[in-house]
């Protein structure tokens, strides 16, 4: 409790706590887009998330090694990723889809242990990252710093979620991948390649996650088995959300980064994540006892 | 199938098993002129590459005693194997190989896999079939307390990592005429074995000298980000930081005190070479303690590489590398085993266990000395400070080649 007396004494470091969980959020918010997108449309769950963030994060750093600069690394992770992610459809997923749920926890599950070996094949064990350049902004006498790529990360971030929202609405792919979404088998009847409508999606997810990857990179590390955290984090900004909610998930996303720094803060980063899961059965608690509250009948 | 043909396969079977048992197993523990090791290293899974730093080390010792005449044992020169297997970097699967390695293999002469993990599931079956091991890469000390007879370490326990900072941080403090236990100390590790046990003796150390623990803060093992800690240490300012979570915590912990500017006179972590965070991050990781088992700086001597400075040169010709500290404490293991052959003259592990220990060589890599638990007690840890990028070795007194920088200059001077 001494640090939650910091905060009452000295509250310009709950703004700092508030700043970084916020910007940190949004790269979570962008994995769990992918994952919320392969979820509503697909109803697979795909437990390799983290995996692909994390190649995305490798290929970034190999592209960045190999002369290029980083941030122009980024779109071109983005691409590769799609590349990866229309394979792997293509592979393992088109096998699982509209099976059971647990045949996809259990596939997606395989292929994150895959991936993991694989990136340790060819990129090794050890923990690589990618130097931005950017600096630091002090505010408050330098009691507030803002990292310029938390920052930068933030607006791509969200710069990607209002592109991806607008190819949803506007686009004939985007409205066929919404079509799928809501009925497949009427999708299907209606003339729609529902096989390239999921090819599709399971390949923009693998873009979504290349660039989250480059993120990660760039403002922390990646290693070839760090995946689980990202995975989980996507996981339960989804649950938050809701699936096919892209607002809700980007509130859920920021709200989680924020609520992370500042359990981490006040109760120590040992109860950081059992703060963070404790959170989510509180909220599914209440949604289920609001949900109980409605009347039920039938349309 | 009728009756008398599965009574004719039964036979068979019954027949090879028989003979499987007759033949024994299938390498024996000396071959010829060869005594051979056995070994499960991490070749793949997540302490890959120190599993190769663990190999590499091993494989420099074979070569170098096959070429000055072997072994001597009784009136006979033996040459020197390892059979390795890839224990995946699972605990478990080592314990399965060491298993595998004793009784199909049938070999007598255990070396320990990389980190403590492995060496955990390894011991326990080392133990069963009374074979000693004798390990370089196995630093917790939970390995210690469980009355093992037949392990025995080279490298010191990771409680004394990085304590030596607290005695740095209790020094300066009597330089600028105040008392030690005006310290504050922050502590931030990961929550496993190895690091718990680097927290307690930086806790025994800092209690010891009256100094306050501030921030005790443990790091997930899904560690991705420190911002809530390094956020707390900006807002109690505490003299020391204290940091460990292999390389990943290590690399964390550099580029977030960069990127976040936090200011604190001394910050000591583990892992430095492991996460080349000179090479990533230059002069950002300038004035860093880093704990280290063995540099390649030190004056130790022996009978094999003459000095520490001739086996680094050995290995970075053979290797193309400096040899970072787990390969020395691996090839150190070796040269226990070499002695403890020589010294007993015999292959009887009982004989073997006993001289072992009672050890007492100098090596390269430092002086060996196996208390009664197994570990050795004759080598302290060193602390280095990076300084324009080179490792300068700092405490303690004996081996400190430069003084240290303290406190660290503030972001804003640099």
């Amino acid at each position: 409790m001494e640090s939650l007396q910091i905060l009452f004494t000295a509250p310009i470091f709950s703004l700092q706590l508030l700043i970084d969980g916020i910007l940190i959020g949004a790269i979570f918010a962008l994995a769990a887009y992918g994952m919320a997108l392969v979820w509503g449309v697909m109803k697979i769950i795909n437990f390799a998330q983290g995996e692909l963030v994390i190649l995305g994060g490798f290929i970034v750093f190999s592209l960045n090694k190999a002369g290029l600069n980083a941030f122009l690394c980024i779109p071109l992770a983005a691409v590769a990723m799609f590349v990866v992610g229309w394979l792997l459809y293509h592979i393992v997923i088109v096998r699982i889809v509209e099976k059971d749920l647990f045949i996809s926890i259990l596939a997606t599950f395989g292929i994150a242990i895959l991936l993991q070996q694989l990136m340790n094949q060819v990129f090794g064990a050890d923990v690589q990252v990618v130097e931005s350049e950017l600096g630091t902004w002090f505010l408050f006498d330098g009691n507030v710093t803002v990292v310029q790529i938390k920052v930068v990360s933030f607006f791509i971030a969200l710069m990607l979620g209002v592109c991806l929202a607008f190819f949803m609405k506007k686009t004939r792919l985007g409205q066929a991948i919404r079509a799928t979404a809501q009925d497949a088998r009427a999708a299907r009847i209606l003339g729609v390649n529902t096989n390239k409508v999921y090819a599709t999606t399971f390949g923009l997810n693998g873009a979504v996650c290349g660039a989250a990857g480059g993120l990660v990179v760039m403002t922390w590390v990646v290693q070839p088995y760090a995946g689980l955290a990202y995975t989980i984090r996507s996981f339960m900004i989804v649950i938050v959300a809701g699936i096919g909610n892209v607002a809700g998930v980007v509130f859920a996303g920021l709200g989680l980064g924020a609520a992370e720094n500042f359990a981490g803060f006040i109760l120590g980063t040992e109860f950081q994540a059992a703060f963070v899961f404790s959170l989510l059965v509180v909220i599914l608690v209440c949604r289920n006892f609001k949900l109980r509250l409605q009347r039920s009948y039938l349309k | 199938m009728s009756r008398k043909f599965k009574v004719v396969i039964a036979l068979l079977v019954g027949l090879a098993a028989v003979g499987l048992v007759v033949a024994g197993p299938v390498g024996a523990k000396v071959e010829d002129d060869t005594i051979v090791f056995g070994a499960a290293l991490s070749f793949t899974g997540k302490y890959s590459t120190n599993g190769k730093h663990t190999k590499n080390g091993y494989d420099l010792v074979v070569k170098r005693i096959n070429e000055t005449g072997g072994v001597k044992v009784g009136d006979k020169s033996y040459k020197i194997k390892i059979k390795y297997y890839d224990d995946e970097s699972t605990p478990a699967r080592a314990g399965q190989l060491a298993d595998r390695l004793i009784k199909q293999d049938g070999i007598k002469f255990i070396l320990g896999p990389y980190g403590s993990g492995p060496t955990k599931g390894m011991a326990p079956i080392t133990e069963k079939y009374k074979i000693p091991m004798v390990e370089g890469n196995g630093a917790s000390r939970s390995l210690f307390n469980k009355g093992y007879r037949y392990l025995f370490a080279v490298l010191s326990t990771s409680e004394q990592y990085l304590a030596e900072a607290i005695a740095v941080a209790a020094e300066q403090a009597k330089k600028a005429g105040k008392d030690p236990s005006s310290i504050k100390v922050a502590i931030a590790v990961e929550n496993d074995p190895f690091s718990m046990d680097i927290r307690a003796g930086v806790l025994e150390d800092a209690e010891r000298y009256g100094m306050k623990v501030i921030i005790d803060d443990k790091l997930p093992k899904e560690l991705t980000d420190m911002t809530a800690t390094l956020t707390k240490v900006k807002a109690l300012k505490p003299d020391v930081l204290v940091v460990s979570g292999h390389s990943k915590g290590a690399t964390l912990a550099i580029r977030q005190t960069a990127q976040m500017k936090v200011d604190v006179p001394i910050l000591a972590i583990t892992h430095c070479e492991a996460a080349d965070v000179v090479g990533k991050f230059g002069a950002n990781a300038d004035y860093t303690l880093c704990a280290t088992q063995w540099a390649p700086t030190m004056t130790y001597k022996d009978r094999w590489f003459v000095s520490s400075g001739e086996y680094a040169k050995t290995f970075e010709k053979e290797y193309g590398y400096v040899p970072p500290y787990q390969a020395a404490e691996s090839s150190a293991a070796v040269l226990v085993w070499v002695d403890a052959l020589e010294r007993a003259n015999s292959f009887d592990t009982e004989k073997l266990r006993d001289t072992l220990a009672a050890t007492k060589l100098e090596t390269f890599y430092g002086w060996v000395d196996f208390d009664d638990t197994g570990k050795n007690i004759a080598k302290p840890m060193v602390l280095r400070q990076i300084q324009k990028g080179k490792y300068v070795p700092v405490a303690p007194a004996k081996f400190a080649a430069g003084k240290v920088i303290y406190p660290r200059p503030k972001w804003s001077e640099r």
